[in-house]
């Protein structure tokens, strides 16, 4: 292991245990251990009063596995997995094109959009959003998303072409095909990246990302394969910017030879007049225990209706069933960042606070002043929901002249 | 069926804090717990087994001590539990750590297999859809109902963002699951007993004919760079007066700050 207890001066006080958030260390005959649950990030080192762990330089990490430095240098270029839906780009894939073009500035290099299941319009769209060149598959079969087609055709061009870095969404899509993509090519992959920036001495790719529910944040680095990948969270990088004038190449690709063991036979829409989509939503309500039941979720739809929102739910409204299950923000439900949650009779136990914590603002309503989620709020109202919803729903409503 | 389960032991992550002086974690005192989607996953091979018959196998990689979860999994219904455990295993990422998932899963053998749809404390998602890529078989992800299971074949529904699909599959097959697909049952007295008895089988490299080089630290092509604590947000505001007035304030403070 790098990280190492000494243990002639391991005095067994177990700070280190305590602050090891794997379980990696434990105590045998008074001494600290560590075990194989550790992930080398650091946090016991800084920990230990005596000076007692250390990192040891491991020759040439990952040698045996690790490309050669020239083999990495052969990839170039920033790329983005242009999600579609029905045809139309996926809000992430803007978000997508403006963070990939930051980073291919830094690098000085181009910005290439993979674009599956399209038209050449959609194509031209993503150029005018800042892609340099489009690697577009137009064949039918790719319209429906599915896994094994998609990371055999993705897998293919990056053999192919060896980009530098590889972006996708993280939603749905890009979280359950990417990683076969990764695992194909025997590269890293970092889920769920909030931030993404260039090391300025290795040029390597830093990927930030919140881990432990948001409590603690990440740097994770690929530095011995290409390309990084990463996929990157919904809302959060701003898209680029669009220009009608700007012109690139498209380069047309076929899909042919593809092995397909699963099919979608059928697509079911959630039709509703709210949206159900909580990951793309700029504004979340959300109810929780003191919604009280299925018909107090009425005052807060009528609240989302008006801000152009969704709804959400704590877990304990869900287990109740006033709502479904696919509206559950938190540890055991969706993690969101609208702009603005507003939450509405929930306590704010800590498992709900992982799922929403990093919204911009959140608003919190609850009768008790003494409720944690007052702790995560913004802004606090303590009262009655069951009055103040209609009022704010109506105030809203005059605001924005409807 | 032969069905095999993937679980992990996790610390109970909500409670797991940073102190924002020292920039280290306090963890002290948070217990581990089964991953809480696992639990799904293994409730959905358990209805299977009862329906079509087979044989559960719950299978983790981790320390020796994990095998209180293996344990766990066995009192809620499991037939036999695997502890995937060796040192060279130590500091694996998703790729490493799905690569030994998958090699094992080749010696005990498997029509399908089911994992969370996350662990609790990394949040990747990953290693479910890269342990079904290792063993070159196709995957479903975010699965949230079963409609149905047969010699080769198996149709379930996909949780997407706008709703869901339906998916058919051949087997064998790796499903990750959601929360919706169940709910878990409770151990029986029964079970109890037998995760007392229960023998459980350990697997170390040399047992899964691993390539050492693709294993733990050395296999793993991400870094851990360095941790630290998420900004906090020090500005909340607290409205005073009547239900009224609380609107009122909150509306003008949504006029300043451009929501409205």
């Amino acid at each position: 292991m790098p990280i190492v207890v000494i243990q002639e001066k391991c005095i067994g006080c177990e700070e280190c245990k305590n602050s090891c958030p794997y379980d990696a260390i434990v105590m045998q005959d008074g001494k600290a251990f560590i075990n194989e649950y550790c992930q080398l990030c650091n946090a016991c080192l800084s920990a230990c009063p005596e000076g007692a762990i250390v990192k040891t330089e491991v020759k040439e990490s990952g040698a045996q596995i690790a490309d050669t430095k020239e083999e990495l240098e052969k990839y170039q270029g920033v790329w983005v997995f242009a999600e579609q839906r029905k045809g139309k780009p996926a809000p992430v894939s803007y978000e997508l094109l403006g963070a990939g073009k930051g980073l291919a500035k830094e690098l000085e290099t181009e910005l290439s959009a993979v674009l599956l299941g399209a038209d050449e319009a959609v194509a031209e769209e993503l150029i005018k959003w800042g892609a340099d060149r489009v690697y577009l598959c137009s064949d039918a079969a790719l319209e429906k998303f599915n896994d094994e087609a998609y990371a055999e055709m993705l897998s293919r061009l990056i053999k192919e072409h060896k980009p530098a870095i590889v972006l996708a969404g993280a939603t749905p899509v890009g979280r359950s095909f990417i990683p076969r993509v990764a695992a194909r090519l025997r590269t890293g992959l970092t889920a769920d990246c909030t931030s993404l920036e260039i090391d300025k001495d290795t040029k390597n790719l830093l990927q930030i990302r919140p881990a432990f529910g948001g409590n603690i944040m990440a740097t994770i680095l690929c530095p011995n394969h290409r390309p990084q990948m990463a996929t990157v969270r919904p809302r959060v990088m701003k898209k680029g910017e669009y220009d009608p004038a700007r012109t690139g190449n498209i380069i047309h690709i076929k899909a042919d030879n593809l092995t397909l063991r699963t099919k979608v036979v059928e697509t079911v829409e959630e039709v509703s007049a709210i949206m159900v989509n909580l990951h793309e939503a700029d504004v979340i309500v959300a109810g929780g225990r003191g919604v009280g039941n299925a018909e107090g979720f009425r005052l807060l739809e009528e609240l989302a209706v008006v801000m152009g929102g969704a709804v959400g739910a704590s877990r304990a409204a869900v287990d109740e069933d006033w709502i479904p299950y696919s509206h559950q923000v938190g540890q055991t439900g969706k993690t969101v960042c609208p702009k603005i949650y507003i939450a509405c009779g929930i306590s704010g136990a800590v498992q709900h606070l992982v799922g929403m914590q990093s919204s911009d603002i959140i608003i919190a309503i609850n009768k008790n002043p003494e409720a944690p989620i007052f702790d995560v709020a913004t802004y606090g109202i303590v009262g009655d929901l069951f009055e103040i919803l209609p009022m704010l729903t109506k105030k809203i409503k005059e605001a924005k002249g409807l | 069926m032969k069905i095999v389960v993937c679980i992990k032991q996790v610390p109970d992550t909500s409670e797991v804090r940073i102190n924002p002086e020292t920039n280290t974690l306090i963890r002290e005192g948070v217990p581990s717990i089964v991953n809480p989607f696992d639990l799904n996953a293994l409730e959905a091979a358990l209805q299977i087994r009862e329906k079509v018959g087979g044989r559960v196998t719950v299978l983790t990689m981790g320390p020796p001590q994990a095998e209180t979860a293996l344990r766990e999994a066995i009192s809620l219904g499991a037939d036999e539990a695997v502890l995937l455990t060796d040192r060279a295993f130590a500091g694996s990422d998703t790729w490493a750590t799905s690569y030994t998932l998958a090699m094992a899963i080749r010696k005990i053998e498997a029509d399908i297999i089911f994992c969370g749809k996350q662990a609790i404390d990394g949040d990747t998602a990953q290693v479910g859809p890269e342990t079904a890529e290792f063993l070159n078989i196709p995957h479903v992800a975010y699965v949230k109902k079963i409609e149905e299971v047969k010699d080769g074949y198996a149709r379930v529904q996909r949780l997407m963002d706008e709703g869901y699909d339906i998916v058919e599959s051949s087997i064998p097959v790796l499903f990750t699951v959601v929360k919706e697909l169940n709910k878990p049952r409770l151990p029986s007295l029964k079970g109890k007993m037998a995760a007392k008895k229960a023998v459980i089988r350990k697997m170390g490299m040399a047992d899964i004919g691993a390539d050492e080089g693709c294993l733990g630290l050395k296999g793993s092509p991400t870094q851990v760079k360095n941790i630290f604590a998420p900004k906090v947000k020090s500005d909340r505001r607290m409205f005073e007066g009547s239900a009224e007035e609380q609107v009122n304030a909150l509306i003008d403070e949504m006029r300043k700050i451009k929501c409205l």
